[in-house]
């Protein structure tokens, strides 16, 4: 079944009200935007959601199936429209919307392919792996891992960074870690060291546990 | 109209990131030499010097080193004001040429001031080394700026880049400053697109570009890393500074002040200065020259120079990066990480120098606890020197007392790594290629040191000579010494140490130097000798490292600071003490 763009966004914060709050219900209040009354009967009427109490919903077995699948489609579009087409971050969230509402079954797992199967939005938050990702981890290779993870010598391109401290993104950013850079792993014991184009650069577990490489 | 010549009418800038070459440059354009060293944060204060270019007479600046005009240490934000609040009339940007794709966004960030720029390509024999041709007139074309090609090291295109400022010099007009943007990654993200489309036009050929030697790859296992470390300490620090420094040089200087120089100015001053209240200031027991000149001259000064000596050549080779990618984890226990061990290897040689350099520590909970180490643990050079001097003919009080600080290091490093509050460290450093280093620069940076050191030590000798002689003529000095008896006794040490530790207040070293003179006397046994060596170098460094201390972390910490270590230094040697009338050990 195809929802609307405003379902969609109800089925998301249900989703992370469930799966990242554990909140079975949400009250109608706490949604961004007041939903309107035809689309939460279209929802009630399909066996998305149910409708325990005044006031609150909650999603149903089936309706959690769609509302995983609307979340992973958020996040996969906002990973491509900044790590691709460089979107500006301010307007990603709403860009994202539009799109994720077009990037439906299939064609998700196109562009999730594309992108190297990411783990996290550009904001950190997990995007829920869709069955190539479980394919591609079945895989000796998965097209794009952590660099914490690279075995000495194997090499790739920065796919993407994934650290929530601004200040943290901010330095490496600085020092010429950016998404697309050339990167090779010399040394993983007792600390990391890579390649990056002529220079070569030392770090610890955790920041080679941020730096996601696409290899190849 | 005669002191217009003198000012300097035209400031130029050099600014690039780390351990590019710039304050190489800065020299090859003064003839003034800053310190050159085989690391990134080697300049972390701004250097001025003057040169003639042209018909300017122009002051330049040497800055440290900077990443991106968005600063995250305290040192990039030195730059940075700089190029803000000078208003130079040329900023010079020198870039390491293998890595332009990566430094050229930094052109971009600079292109924002409006200032006059011209870019640098320095370190072009190795970029022609690894396989890699520029092509620097395309590039200047695309960039709109002057391009130059530089091997620093043998001054090779330095007469250009002089052509090419003067040249900027004469354009009259000066733009309005523009003031820089916010960090933005999709801003970065650009420039780094650009940077490399230029560079795919502009860079003709690459190899596959640096490997791991077979000497990279040993030095940083923990296989060979570590023998590799403790063979550089022995050899270099033991051996070299200690025996043979402190052993038979200091033993010759020495033998000759007494046998010589000392009988000579005693016999001068006494037929030239009758009065013996002024001729105890220059020859007496805390004399001047007795003391103050002779310490300096005959202890400190071979050991100081031979140390800098060892040091430059371990600097200037890039083997202190690597020494942090083996240390890191190690680090991380006592709450610091891999950058924090340049720092602590520079405070073996001067805790001053030291306490500057961890300005390089991107957090303030960082920076704290580094400080608080040196100030408390490390020994600078001129102290490892007398005390090993002192020791060597006890090994085991030598090796107890090197068990008790690296012990005392790791304890409060652990404590301060769970009371303090803040972030735990993360690590990321470059890691500049392996070089082999440059007598040149070696002799000159010894030098330098050397001339620093002395400047700094002679006067504060002969200040500590003049105050004990007022103290002694006022009767002050019996108080002093009055009162640190009880402290003393405390710590089972003989009254008669008191001296030391008043010395010990001007600089450790000078106590350190005091005990070595009571030692020849037979005046400690082993266990006094060692709770004295211990609490010494537990002691406040210097007075210099105080007031720097003070001058980088706010008065509030640095009196912190230093009232921490005294209690932590006497608290020690009383429990030293403790331990051994209790346990009946005896050394
Ligand atoms: N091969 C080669 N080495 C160079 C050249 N220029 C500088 N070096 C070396 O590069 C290292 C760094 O030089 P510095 O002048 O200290 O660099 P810096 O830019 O001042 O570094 P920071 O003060 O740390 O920012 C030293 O070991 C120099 O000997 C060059 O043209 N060729
Ligand atoms: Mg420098």
């Amino acid at each position: 079944m195809i929802v609307s763009e405003a379902a969609e966004e109800i089925l998301e914060a249900l989703w992370i009200s469930y799966e990242e709050e554990k909140h079975e219900t949400l009250s109608l209040s706490e949604l961004r935007t007041a939903p309107e009354i035809h689309i939460l009967k279209e929802l009630l009427e399909a066996k998305i959601i149910e409708h325990p109490e005044k006031d609150k919903i909650k999603l149903t077995e089936k309706g959690l199936h769609h509302a995983r699948d609307a979340v992973r489609r958020h996040r996969l579009a906002e990973r491509l429209l900044t790590d691709e087409l460089a979107v500006k971050s301010s307007l990603i969230h709403d860009t994202a919307c539009k799109f994720e509402h077009h990037l439906h079954k299939g064609i998700d797992s196109n562009v999730c392919t594309l992108l190297g199967h990411p783990k996290f939005c550009p904001h950190g938050k997990p995007i829920p792996p869709g069955n190539c990702c479980k394919e591609e981890s079945k895989s000796a290779l998965p097209a794009v891992s952590k660099l914490s993870t690279l075995g000495h010598g194997q090499d790739g391109h920065i796919a993407y960074l994934h650290t929530l401290d601004p200040k943290r993104a901010q330095m490496l950013i600085s020092m010429g870690v950016v998404p697309g850079a050339p990167i090779k792993l010399l040394a993983s014991f007792p600390s990391y060291l890579f390649k990056l184009g002529e220079g070569q650069y030392a770090v610890d577990s955790s920041i080679a546990g941020e730096i996601y490489v696409r290899l190849g | 109209m005669d002191t217009v010549k003198n000012a300097a009418d035209k400031k130029i800038l050099l600014v690039g990131q780390p351990n590019v070459g710039k304050s190489v440059i800065f020299g090859c354009l003064t003839g003034r030499y800053v310190t050159v060293s085989n690391y990134p944060g080697t300049t972390v204060e701004v250097s001025r010097g003057r040169a003639k270019i042209g018909q300017n007479n122009c002051e330049i600046i040497d800055t440290p080193g900077l990443y991106s005009i968005f600063p995250i240490t305290e040192e990039e934000n030195v730059t940075l004001r700089l190029i803000e609040n000078e208003s130079p009339d040329v900023i010079v940007q020198v870039i390491d040429a293998k890595n332009l794709e990566r430094m050229l966004p930094l052109t971009f960030q600079l292109m924002l001031s409006n200032l006059p720029l011209v870019l640098v390509l320095n370190m072009f024999d190795e970029t022609l080394a690894s396989g890699m041709t520029i092509d620097t007139a395309l590039l200047s074309e695309i960039l709109q700026i002057p391009v130059i090609a530089t091997v620093a090291i043998t001054s090779q295109g330095i007469g250009q880049l002089n052509k090419i400022i003067e040249e900027k010099l004469k354009s009259r007009l000066k733009p309005a400053p523009a003031s820089f943007p916010k960090f933005s990654y999709d801003a970065m993200k650009n420039w780094y697109d650009k940077a490399r489309g230029i560079t795919d036009r502009a860079v003709k050929k690459r190899d596959s570009g640096r490997k791991l030697t077979r000497l990279d790859q040993m030095l940083i296992s923990p296989l060979f890393g570590f023998p590799i470390l403790a063979l550089v300490l022995y050899f270099g620090l033991y051996q070299f500074v200690g025996v043979f420094g402190a052993g038979t040089v200091v033993d010759f200087l020495e033998g000759g002040f007494e046998k010589y120089i000392n009988p000579a100015l005693a016999n001068l001053a006494n037929s030239y200065i009758p009065w013996p209240v002024f001729n105890s200031l220059f020859v007496g027991e805390y004399g001047i020259f007795t003391l103050g000149i002779r310490y300096a001259v005959a202890i400190i000064l071979p050991i100081v120079s031979l140390f800098f000596l060892v040091f430059a050549i371990i600097e200037d080779s890039g083997y202190l990066p690597r020494l942090s990618f083996l240390l890191d984890r190690s680090f991380k226990k006592i709450g610091l990480s891999g950058r924090a061990v340049i720092p602590m290897i520079l405070g073996l040689g001067c805790d001053t120098m030291a306490t500057m350099v961890t300005r390089t520590l991107p957090t303030s909970r960082e920076r704290i606890i580094a400080t608080l180490l040196l100030s408390l643990c490390i020994p600078c050079s001129a102290q490892i020197g007398v005390i090993l001097g002192l020791l060597s003919a006890t090994p085991i009080v030598l090796l107890a007392w090197l068990a008790i600080i690296i012990l005392i290091f790791v304890v409060i490093g652990a404590i301060l790594a769970k009371v303090m509050p803040g972030d735990k460290p993360t690590f990321i450093i470059e890691i500049p290629p392996l070089r082999f280093p440059q007598l040149s620069n070696i002799l000159k940076k010894t030098f330098a040191r050397m001339k620093w050191y002395f400047g700094e030590i002679v006067p504060l000798f002969v200040a500590a000579s003049i105050l004990i002689w007022l103290c002694q003529l006022t009767g002050f000095f019996n108080l002093m010494t009055g009162a640190l008896s009880y402290p003393l006794y405390l710590m089972g040490l003989p009254a008669k140490a008191a001296p030391v530790f008043i010395f010990g207040f001007f600089r450790r070293d000078y106590g350190a130097a005091g005990l070595y003179d009571m030692h020849k006397e037979h005046l400690f046994t082993n266990n006094q000798l060692l709770i004295a060596v211990v609490v010494l170098t537990l002691f406040l460094p210097c007075i210099t490292q105080f007031l720097i201390t003070i001058k980088e972390r706010g008065i509030k910490q640095g009196i912190g600071i230093s009232a921490f270590v005294l209690a932590v230094a006497f608290g020690v040697g009383m429990l030293l003490n403790f331990i051994f009338n209790y346990s009946g050990i005896i050394l």
